[in-house]
């Protein structure tokens, strides 16, 4: 009895020490990306910061404004949600409400496959084929643009959205459909005005999701947008996001241009805790 | 009885941060490490390679960017940095010392479309600095130039700048983070223009000629073809490397591997 209460005791803190290695490494990174992000942001002022409208981070007066960032992701992310959330969400329905159970299963593997697609061969792809496209069609001089990047974000985001609307749509209670049917309302009324507003916190966590996944990509979107520190003021211009903004310069930087690159992530890491927020929210909200 | 069961799990804790702590610590006897630009690899891998086969010293190379490598050797987490720019006046105060190992040319690079063979480098300096921005202006199509530049930081970028004096007036419209992006970018649109080590150029791009040299080992070592750049190795004075390192260095730095250095495409400094 004694020897199995401390084998019981032994394994209860191995797992605790399992449990805590992944808080730990939370901690760990939101700790070390304040105290390496604050000394810039000290450093520049943060209105500066924030709102500069201009990088120039190796220049002999350096200029360490993240405006163009912090816009650039937030329309790349925008943009990738106007396009993607409807292609998802109709999906989404579709494979959950009408398709045959063997088109579900096809389709359901041929989206699972699409979300597991490294992204940097969307990247490729996107830089081979999407940018000189979108020079052809559009006749500008170069593709690499916000207009690739929302593309590229737009596809990437679908699988994650799909697959959570379905989850959702799937728990509505079929009783629900079967009473609006019995009413007299046609399957597509049934479908958009009883099972989505059932599953819309679902499918809300479902765009969040999508949001996340986009405001955090770096190498896909880093081929196609052409990394120059604009302005986002047009749909074809050359811009860098908040993600790239890190990731293209970190290798060669030194001194306040690579505390600054902390600060970048510091701020990244701030809209992906608010995003997460909103996350926990819509699904807490599914479950009661 | 609550307390006991914390203390074990604090004992546990301890144990296995002690582990990971253990695994920090790593010997540098018998291997040479090298950290830095990107733009040597072709070279120290070809270097590297024959000095394992010929000592059996192992060796190994981090391709992390000239900043990085600088770093890595200040911090000592390697023997030799790797730079493919001159040192700065505040890292050579640090107690840096740099030796030049070869000199790369950086080609200009242009789609092989485009019928413009030859630029000067005041053309040059001025298409990067947007003055000069339809390619008819220099004697080509009626096109927009699409300037294809590197990141802020990259060796190559900084190479390239400093040589055509357009530091900080670069008006670029895609900044990529590597020697092949660029030449792949510059394949694909006609009206691009990009810029890249000669080594690394390949035949989905023409290299124009710069006032009217084309980029070759001659060209290079004599300082006619004007666009090029030094290859560094960067080791703290007055800090004794190990006996590896020594060796490693004494070897690349040698004449025995000017045949090996050239294969890589870049041109012996001695």
């Amino acid at each position: 009895m004694k020897k199995n209460q401390t084998l019981e005791k032994i394994v209860h803190g191995i797992f605790l020490l399992m449990g805590l290695i992944t808080v730990g490494c939370v901690l760990l990174i939101t700790v070390y990306l304040i105290i390496s992000g604050i000394p810039a942001i000290k450093e520049i002022g943060i209105i500066d910061f924030m709102f500069g409208k201009e990088w120039a981070s190796t220049a002999a007066e350096p200029k360490y404004g993240i405006l163009p960032f912090i816009l650039t992701s937030i329309y790349g992310t925008a943009g990738a949600i106007v396009i993607g959330v409807p292609v998802g969400f109709m999906t989404a329905v579709y494979l959950s409400k009408m398709a045959q159970p063997k088109v579900k299963a096809t389709m359901e593997s041929a989206v699972s496959l699409l979300a597991g697609i490294p992204s940097v061969v969307y990247g490729l792809v996107g830089m081979l084929v999407l940018v000189p496209g979108i020079r052809k069609i559009f006749g500008v001089p170069d593709g690499a643009s916000l207009l690739a990047a929302i593309i590229v974000l737009a596809i990437m985001i679908l699988p994650s959205i799909i697959k959570m609307s379905i989850t959702a749509l799937d728990a509505v209670p079929k009783e629900y459909e079967d009473a609006s049917l019995a009413l007299g309302a046609t399957p597509i009324e049934t479908y958009f005005k009883v099972s989505v507003p059932a599953a819309k916190s679902g499918i809300a966590a479902a765009v969040v999701l999508g949001v996340g996944r986009a405001i955090g990509e770096a190498m896909a979107v880093m081929m196609v947008a052409g990394n120059v520190p604009n302005m986002p003021d047009s749909l074809f211009q050359s811009v860098r996001f908040l993600t790239t903004a890190v990731a293209s310069e970190m290798s060669y930087s030194s001194g306040l241009q690579q505390q600054a690159l902390f600060s970048i992530a510091l701020v990244l890491f701030v809209f992906i805790m608010m995003i997460n927020a909103a996350l926990n929210f819509f699904l807490k909200r599914e479950k009661e | 009885m609550k307390f006991k069961k914390l203390i074990t799990v604090m004992v546990i804790a301890v144990l296995a941060l002690s582990a990971f702590v253990g695994c920090g610590a790593k010997d540098n006897t018998e291997a040479v490490s090298t950290d830095g630009s990107t733009s040597m690899e072709k070279v120290i891998g070809a270097l590297g390679e024959s000095f394992q086969n010929e000592t059996g010293i192992s060796f190994t190379y981090n391709p992390t960017g000239s900043g990085s490598g600088i770093q890595a050797v200040q911090e000592g987490r390697c023997d030799i940095g790797l730079s493919s720019r001159d040192l700065k006046d505040e890292e050579k105060a640090a107690g840096l010392e740099g030796t030049v190992l070869a000199y790369d040319g950086i080609a200009i690079v242009v789609n092989p479309e485009n019928p413009v063979e030859d630029l000067s480098l005041e053309q040059i300096a001025k298409i990067y600095k947007g003055e000069i921005t339809n390619w008819s202006e220099v004697g080509g199509n009626d096109a927009e130039i699409v300037l294809i530049g590197r990141e802020a930081g990259s060796g190559t970028r900084d190479g390239f700048e400093s040589i055509t004096e357009t530091e900080d007036l670069c008006k670029y419209r895609q900044e990529l983070t590597s020697t092949g992006d660029v030449i792949t970018t510059v394949s694909q649109n006609p009206g691009a223009i990009g810029y890249a080590s000669v080594a690394s150029v390949k035949d989905t791009v023409k290299a124009v000629t710069v006032d009217g040299i084309a980029a070759t080992e001659e060209t290079i070592l004599d300082g006619s073809y004007v666009v090029q750049r030094p290859f560094v190795l960067v080791t703290m004075a007055g800090t004794e490397l190990s006996e590896a390192a020594q060796n490693f260095f004494d070897y690349i730095t040698s004449d025995e591997v000017k045949e090996i250095i050239l294969d890589a495409g870049v041109v012996p400094a001695k």
